[in-house]
């Protein structure tokens, strides 16, 4: 019961920080430059929605206008002609050009451009720059998040593995919230969806799969201002893993009813006109059922953060007695939301992929269940 | 589409999967395979637990129907025991209470005989008395009457006379 209410209040106060944190950004900004209000709110979240090469937790603006950054650099790496690898701190933000073994490099809307000495960005008509962009595998922000993330999970999930060594089979500590989660997974979402045989050899996936989102979901509620899950290369990373284990453990009745979907209902004449339609349709199907995997954890991630964001910049746009308090509470409203969200992307994420594995481990038993189902 | 193309960055999604791919190899290792293991001995073990539990209380329903069935057993012995031991009792008494009425019959009959012996002993007893009794007192009459002729023979006469009575 205790512990309950600490953590209630450590959420809350999560939260409250988040937004004073946003808050106090915005205020500084907005005190050092001349430029319109909304555009520049718009470009903070379009810039916080991206990943950066440099972890900031925040930054503000002196009084002789010199731009003040907290957090600390991150390590570039570039593929150009040989591997080059320095701090992004040479950048200053995007301020300066970073110049490496003879070759210059600018940080433009997050991303590395090869330049010449003067720093140079060509354009094309719709004002896309036409610079050569190196191959990136620099360790960004959300790399970090992913190994902090990656790291927490090792640490939490083998601390409770040992408690059941040394417990007598019981969990202990943070164990005791994680286990009955754990055995969701396996009770609501493996089992009835896959099946008794079958479910087992998906279940490490699902579990990792499941925390891996929750975590790095609740981790873009925090006031570190991190967008992970709502990062398309992330998401297509994750449904990738969903379609290929999908895919590899398929059985001869997955395939059959790709390929044969109506089975042997009807003679092969006859389904041949049939067939020219259904087939395409199933196969494409394949790839559509992991697509909108990438798309739905995306763009709910994007979309919680955008609101959030844009609720707490209207505080700066009414600066009165009235909007202020209001949008105040509305972005702790949808904060929330937010949490709740995390949650249920992480479980529609885990439970759609359980039920394609469904798909793909059936036996001949339920190939006439999914046909109706279909 | 093109703005989504164009986010999508290489490094990222090269990092993610390296990364993702390593921790779900750590956690199935290190985390998952023990931790769903523990799980499964812990609820079969429950499981275990609960079929001895029923297994037990079958058990003791047997001994508890069993015991029932000793202890009626056990009553209904020693109902025909009290019975038992009432008839003997009764009989003991029953054959007791004829014996001693024989013996004091008897005690009685020999008593009786007793009493009639010692009656008809007595009886001569005083007869003899009596006879030795009269026999002096004859004989101190004898010797007074004997003084005088006449009143001897007059004695002797009565005398004669009074047996020949007797």
């Amino acid at each position: 019961m205790r512990k309950t209410f600490f953590t209630r209040f450590f959420l809350v106060g999560t939260l409250l920080l988040a937004q004073f944190t946003f808050a106090k950004e915005q205020e500084h900004k907005t005190e050092g430059h001349d430029k319109d209000l909304k555009t520049e709110i718009k470009e903070y979240i379009s810039h916080h929605l991206k990943d950066s090469h440099d972890f900031s937790l925040f930054s503000y603006t002196k009084e002789n206008g010199e731009h003040k950054y907290v957090g600390f650099p991150l390590p570039v790496i570039l593929w150009d002609n040989g591997l080059k690898v320095f701090s992004s701190s040479k950048f200053h933000h995007g301020e300066t050009i970073a110049e490496v073994d003879g070759n210059h490099y600018k940080l433009y809307h997050s991303k590395i451009y090869k330049t010449d000495s003067e720093g140079t960005i060509n354009y094309d008509e719709e004002h896309h720059p036409t610079n050569v962009k190196p191959l990136d595998f620099s360790i960004t922000k959300n790399v970090v998040m992913i190994i902090v993330t990656g790291l927490l999970m090792l640490w939490l999930f083998t601390s409770l593995a040992r408690s059941y060594a040394k417990n007598n089979g019981i969990p202990t500590g943070a164990g005791r919230f994680f286990e009955p989660i754990v055995l969701y997974i396996r009770d609501d979402i493996a089992r009835p969806n896959i099946g008794e045989k079958r479910y087992k050899k998906y279940m490490p996936f699902l579990l990792t799969i499941f925390f891996f989102i929750w975590f790095l979901n609740i981790f873009g509620l925090t006031p570190l201002g991190i967008n992970v899950t709502g990062n398309i290369a992330i998401t297509f990373a994750l449904a990738l893993m969903t379609f290929l284990i999908t895919n590899f453990t398929g059985t001869k009745d997955y395939w059959m009813h790709q390929f044969n979907p109506l089975g042997n209902t009807m003679p092969w004449y006859a389904k041949i006109p049939l067939y020219i339609i259904l087939v395409p349709i199933e196969i494409l199907g394949l790839f559509i059922k992991p697509f909108s995997l990438l798309i739905r954890l995306y763009a709910n991630m994007q979309a919680g953060h955008i609101v959030l964001m844009s609720l707490i910049g209207l505080m700066f746009i009414f600066k009165s007695w009235l909007g202020s308090p209001l949008s105040f509470f509305l972005a702790f409203a949808i904060s929330l939301i937010e949490i709740l969200v995390a949650l249920l992307q992480a479980y529609i994420f885990t439970m759609l992929s359980a039920l394609y594995f469904g798909f793909a481990s059936e036996e001949h038993e339920h190939e006439h269940e999914a046909e109706v189902a279909h | 589409m093109e703005k989504l193309l164009e986010e999508f960055s290489v490094g990222l999604f090269f990092w993610q999967t390296i990364l993702f791919g390593l921790l779900l190899f750590l956690l199935w290792k290190f985390a998952w395979k023990p931790i769903l293991n523990a799980v499964n001995d812990r609820e079969e073990g429950i499981k275990n637990a609960l079929d001895a539990a029923e297994a037990a209380k079958k058990e003791m329903q047997n001994v508890t129907a069993d015991s029932e069935k000793l202890l009626k057993e056990a009553r209904a012995e020693r109902d025909s025991l009290l019975k038992e031991a009432r008839e003997i009792k009764d009989g003991i008494i029953s054959e007791a209470k004829e014996q001693a009425k024989v013996e004091g019959d008897k005690m009685i009959k020999q008593a009786q005989a007793t009493i009639e012996s010692e009656k008809k002993a007595a009886v001569a007893d005083i007869k003899s008395q009596v006879a030795n009794l009269s026999v002096e007192i004859a004989e101190k009459v004898i010797k007074e009457e004997l003084s005088d002729k006449k009143k001897q023979q007059k004695l002797v006469e009565d005398m004669l006379g009074d047996i020949k009575l007797n």
